[in-house]
């Protein structure tokens, strides 16, 4: 019987990529082979499923699960191309207390005897969702982007993780991982943003992994594919597939992104500007 | 999808996102409730039949939805127990 591991990408702040870094890591882990079930916890705003392209097959969601409408089984949904890849959907409700401790922890404790890996995608904020997503985890994804605020929300969450989860309460340490999202190659050779140095100087925490801006993101998004699967040879595919190597244990330096295009790029783009 | 389409300089991912969106919309607007009960009562009389001729698990059926614009699909998976046929 496996006993998965509990994984919660979280932020604090709101739109910095928890949903697109669960897509992509659930769906790199998949295509390794593994049991891989993600969990949508933004109860009100579902939006993993369209991400990995699986609205269409969404019937029954987490809180039919947790007010026992529907079985496991029956609420999950499977990956169109990868075999061992789950969505468990959020649910459309208003009712932000839909979803109780109690449920939550069976919910999980069911997965984890047939799942690898359970990626929770925690909604933005610090409330009860937030809570209720990192509460069961095994280990943590901090994602943030190079700027203040989402450091700061960070700061805060990091907090949250080490005083309101199970892990802390019994005692034990929270492993906690750096995931920085949206770095912006340009911005970081002018120093108009943060470093990534400073940010894991600042935040205290050991760096998964740095993933660029880029717009192969957003077409993998409208297509409804993990930007994993959708372009695997991108540059923040390829940072994702090393994060996981990461994730799985593999002691690897972390790639910081380069701009590319070096002199040509610049030509090319004083050309079309 | 056209030919024309794939020569256009429009990044063609926006146009299938915006397919994908009005699916996805005109059948939340209605709510999902609609087909979680179908979906539910379909399994429920399907489990029946199947009892009929073997035992089975009553979780070894799943019913699986896909809602496209013209149509919607149902899978059904059935797990049958091993020797399921030399029972029957
Ligand atoms: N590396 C990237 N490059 C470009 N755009 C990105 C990148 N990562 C995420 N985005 C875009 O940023 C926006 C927010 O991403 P996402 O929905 O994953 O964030 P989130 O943290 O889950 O948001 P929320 O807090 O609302 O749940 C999306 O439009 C997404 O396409
Ligand atoms: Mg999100």
């Amino acid at each position: 019987m496996t006993d998965g591991k509990v994984i919660v990408v979280t932020s604090g702040k709101g739109g910095v990529g928890k949903t697109t870094s669960t897509a992509a890591i659930a769906s790199a882990l998949a295509k390794d082979g593994e049991r891989v079930c993600a969990i949508d916890f933004d109860v009100g705003l579902r939006n993993l499923d369209l991400i990995m392209g699986a609205e269409r097959r969404v019937v029954f969601d987490l809180v039919n699960v947790v007010r026992g409408e529907a079985s496991i089984k029956q609420a999950l949904v499977r990956d169109k191309k990868l075999d061992s890849l789950f969505l468990l959907p959020a649910s459309q409700t208003r009712d932000k207390d839909a979803l109780t401790e109690e449920g939550v922890s069976s919910v999980i404790n069911e997965l984890k005897m047939s799942f690898d890996w359970i990626i929770c995608d925690s909604p933005a904020g610090i409330e009860r969702g937030a809570t209720l997503a990192m509460r069961y985890a095994d280990a943590a994804i901090v994602v943030s982007n190079p700027e203040v605020s989402s450091v700061r929300d960070c700061d805060r969450i990091i907090g949250l993780l080490d005083a309101k989860t199970i892990v802390a309460e019994n005692g034990g340490r929270m492993p906690k991982h750096l995931l920085v999202t949206r770095f912006d190659t340009e911005r970081a050779k002018t120093g108009e943003m943060l470093a990534i140095d400073d940010m894991v100087d600042i935040l205290s925490i050991p760096l998964l992994g740095v993933v660029p801006e880029s717009k192969d993101v957003l077409k993998a998004s409208n297509v409804g594919s993990p930007i994993t699967i959708a372009n695997e040879n991108s540059a923040p595919a390829r940072a994702y597939m090393e994060a996981v190597r990461r994730l799985r244990g593999e002691d690897i330096p972390v790639t910081i992104p380069e701009d590319r295009k070096g002199i040509f790029g610049k030509l090319f783009r004083g050309r079309a500007a | 999808m056209n030919l024309l389409s794939l020569f256009s300089k429009k990044d063609k991912s926006a146009s299938v996102a915006k397919n994908r969106l009005q699916i996805l919309l005109a059948h939340e607007r209605t709510g999902s409730g609609p087909d979680a009960m179908l979906v539910s009562r379909l399994r429920e009389d399907i489990l029946e039949v199947i009892k009929k001729h073997i035992e089975i698990d009553p979780e070894a059926v799943k019913i699986e939805m896909d809602r496209d614009e013209e149509v919607t699909t149902l899978g059904i998976d059935i797990e049958l127990p091993v020797k399921a046929s030399e029972q029957a």
